[in-house]
């Protein structure tokens, strides 16, 4: 099988003496921290929901650890990914499932509330990173309505677009006459 | 020397690193004066395109002066030329060069057992890209070592500022050669997708072939108002339906001839859903490609229209409607440019005056600057359609 982990630099190319600053922000390892951690918890919640359900004293709801696993890891792919800004979106919801789910668990008869109230804890903290580093990786396009240059100037014909457009006409009605078919593929200079 | 290397996704950073040296009798090394960043260099900046290493110089559309040659670049560049560096290494002897299919050189790719696994074939080496085209230091940077030296350059002469010969390296000759695939006949109309760079050359190239009309599709207001100065009728695809824009402008039978200068990686919206399928294939490696353009071109088309792909293509695309592209009978050109085949004819359009491509920079900056004129360029901040570096 072919791997591009094989590829290897040639020899003598430049190599790098010193290298200068990086663009990554703080808030980038931050997303890519909560992106891992997404994928992690979520493989676990996929492939052990009922360790899951046990710990919190929920049993009977390992469909929906589950489904919730399936979530964590589409959540962590996009956070990983270009689109990192709509990845930690989309965990900042899903924490907020999260957290309805362990709600309807804190019941007075749950021997294990107090984990309950633990993850309820930890999903608070996640849920406060996941939403400053979603509000800090907003994408930094300029908005619909900003205020752009434009460039109606900018033709690129120095002699001017209508002598251009007739030029281009005559030489093709020439070349009709001649029945040379204009900008043939082959034709080689 | 200073260079911009590729250190991962989303990470370009101005380093120092070693000079080039000459390593093969046909090298030639130039000192850079202009360099240029290409929508190609997006689809590395995003790690779309498989085969970058940390460590990779970027840039592939360079000029500069000759400082040193190898033996056996055989008089055909001395010290002290200028030259613009064609984006695709080219031999010039092998059969495909000889045809003037230069992108596709049989001999230049060193690391061709890559791409004839993953393409079936060997395609040309090129400048500052992934290493299924040979992984060659690229030229956003002070100095760069042209291998092929004897083929791969284009003489320039003095007293033509570096702004109007730069783009010989590739967006120039990209947008013409997409517009010479369409055999464009005067009756015909050319619809265009894309009016960053490459789409804005192609709509010079169009009207230089003598379309009938030219119709360029974006959603961006200062790539559109560069496009209708360049004589184009245009449509705005977040605010219009393309489908039906076309329709109107051609009288219900679709354009002739369509472009496609947007590549895989289409704008992402809501509002066409078939962008949303694909960006989640591709965040889960299911799709590497996201079609949409050429979907809408072979269901817009006329029927025996040509269709000329310019964007960047690197793998699998999903959902292309065949059946639509058989029964109407159209014909597909694609290919990364044969840049040789064209420099001397459109170097001639630029010393006449026809042409001066160097309406398209918004953006001249120092080197020093490019890794934040990456995020520039691929955010549309500030207008931005085209950066230019001085090292
Ligand atoms: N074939 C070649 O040899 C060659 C050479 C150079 C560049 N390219 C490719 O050409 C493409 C364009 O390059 P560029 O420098 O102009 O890049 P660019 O990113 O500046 O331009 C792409 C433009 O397409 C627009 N766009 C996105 N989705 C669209 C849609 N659905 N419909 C219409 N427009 C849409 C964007 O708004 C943008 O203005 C890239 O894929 C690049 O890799 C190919
Ligand atoms: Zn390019
Ligand atoms: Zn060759």
């Amino acid at each position: 099988m072919f791997h591009f982990s094989n590829i290897v630099r040639t020899k003598g190319d430049p190599k790098i003496l010193e290298s200068g600053p990086s663009l990554k922000q703080p808030v980038d390892q931050l997303a890519r921290a909560l992106g891992w951690f997404s994928i992690g918890l979520g493989v676990v919640e996929f492939f052990a929901p009922r360790r899951v359900t046990e710990t919190l004293g929920m049993e009977g709801h390992e469909t929906m650890v589950r489904a919730f696993g399936v979530r964590e890891i589409l959540a962590g792919i996009m956070s990983l990914s270009v689109d990192k800004n709509a990845g930690l979106w989309a965990r900042v919801g899903g924490d907020g499932l999260d957290a309805a789910a362990l709600l309807s668990g804190l019941t007075p008869d749950n021997p294990k509330k107090g984990n309950i109230a633990l993850a309820l804890l930890m999903v608070g903290g996640i849920a406060m990173l996941d939403y400053r580093a979603a509000q800090d990786t907003k994408p930094r396009r300029p908005p619909r309505d900003a205020r752009r240059k434009l460039y109606p100037n900018r033709s690129g014909f120095p002699k001017g677009i209508e002598s251009i457009r007739t030029a281009a006409r005559q030489i093709a009605a020439h070349a009709g006459q001649n029945e040379v078919k204009q900008g043939d593929e082959r034709r080689i200079p | 020397m200073k260079a911009l290397v590729w250190h991962g996704k989303e990470d370009i950073r101005c380093d120092t690193v070693t000079d080039p040296e000459i390593q093969d009798s046909r090298d030639a090394i130039i000192k850079v004066t202009s360099c240029a960043i290409c929508g190609s260099d997006l689809h590395l900046f995003h790690n779309f395109i498989p085969g970058m290493l940390p460590g990779d110089i970027m840039g592939h559309e360079t000029m500069g002066e000759v400082v040193e040659v190898g033996s056996g670049v055989d008089g055909k560049l001395k010290k002290g030329d200028r030259i613009v560096v064609p984006f695709t290494i080219i031999c010039g002897e092998c059969d495909q060069c000889k045809r003037g299919n230069f992108s596709v050189c049989e001999t230049t790719n060193r690391k061709r057992h890559l791409a004839d696994k993953v393409f079936g074939h060997t395609t040309a080496g090129l400048f500052g890209y992934t290493h299924l085209t040979g992984g060659y230091p690229g030229g956003q940077a002070e100095y760069l070592r042209v291998p092929y030296a004897d083929a791969t350059h284009i003489k320039v002469p003095a007293g033509i500022p570096d702004e109007q010969l730069l783009f010989l390296s590739d967006i120039f000759p990209t947008g013409w050669q997409a517009a010479v695939q369409c055999d464009i006949e005067p009756t015909d109309t050319v619809a265009i997708w894309g009016c960053g760079p490459v789409g804005q050359m192609a709509i010079r190239s169009a009207i230089l072939l003598g379309a009938n009309q030219v119709i360029a599709i974006d959603c961006l207001p200062e790539r559109l108002s560069m496009a209708e100065a360049g004589g184009a009728t245009t449509i705005n695809f977040e605010t219009e339906s393309v489908l039906e824009r076309l329709q109107e402008l051609t009288d219900g039978k679709g354009p002739e001839k369509c472009i496609d200068c947007v590549g895989m990686e289409s704008h992402v919206m809501a509002s066409l859903p078939d962008t949303l399928l694909d960006r989640a294939k591709q965040m889960v490696m299911a799709e590497s490609d996201r079609p949409h353009v050429l979907r809408e071109m072979i269901y817009v088309c006329r029927p025996g229209g040509i269709i000329s792909v310019a964007g960047v293509y690197s793998g699998l695309s999903d959902m292309l409607p065949m059946g639509a592209f058989m029964n109407k009978g159209l014909t597909m050109r694609t290919g990364q440019t044969h840049v040789n085949r064209w420099t001397d004819d459109l170097l001639r359009r630029i010393e006449d005056g026809e042409i001066d491509p160097s309406f398209v920079i918004t953006h001249t900056v120092p080197l020093e600057q490019g890794p934040e004129m990456y995020q520039v360029f691929r955010d549309k901040r500030d207008s931005c359609v085209k950066v230019v570096l001085k090292p």
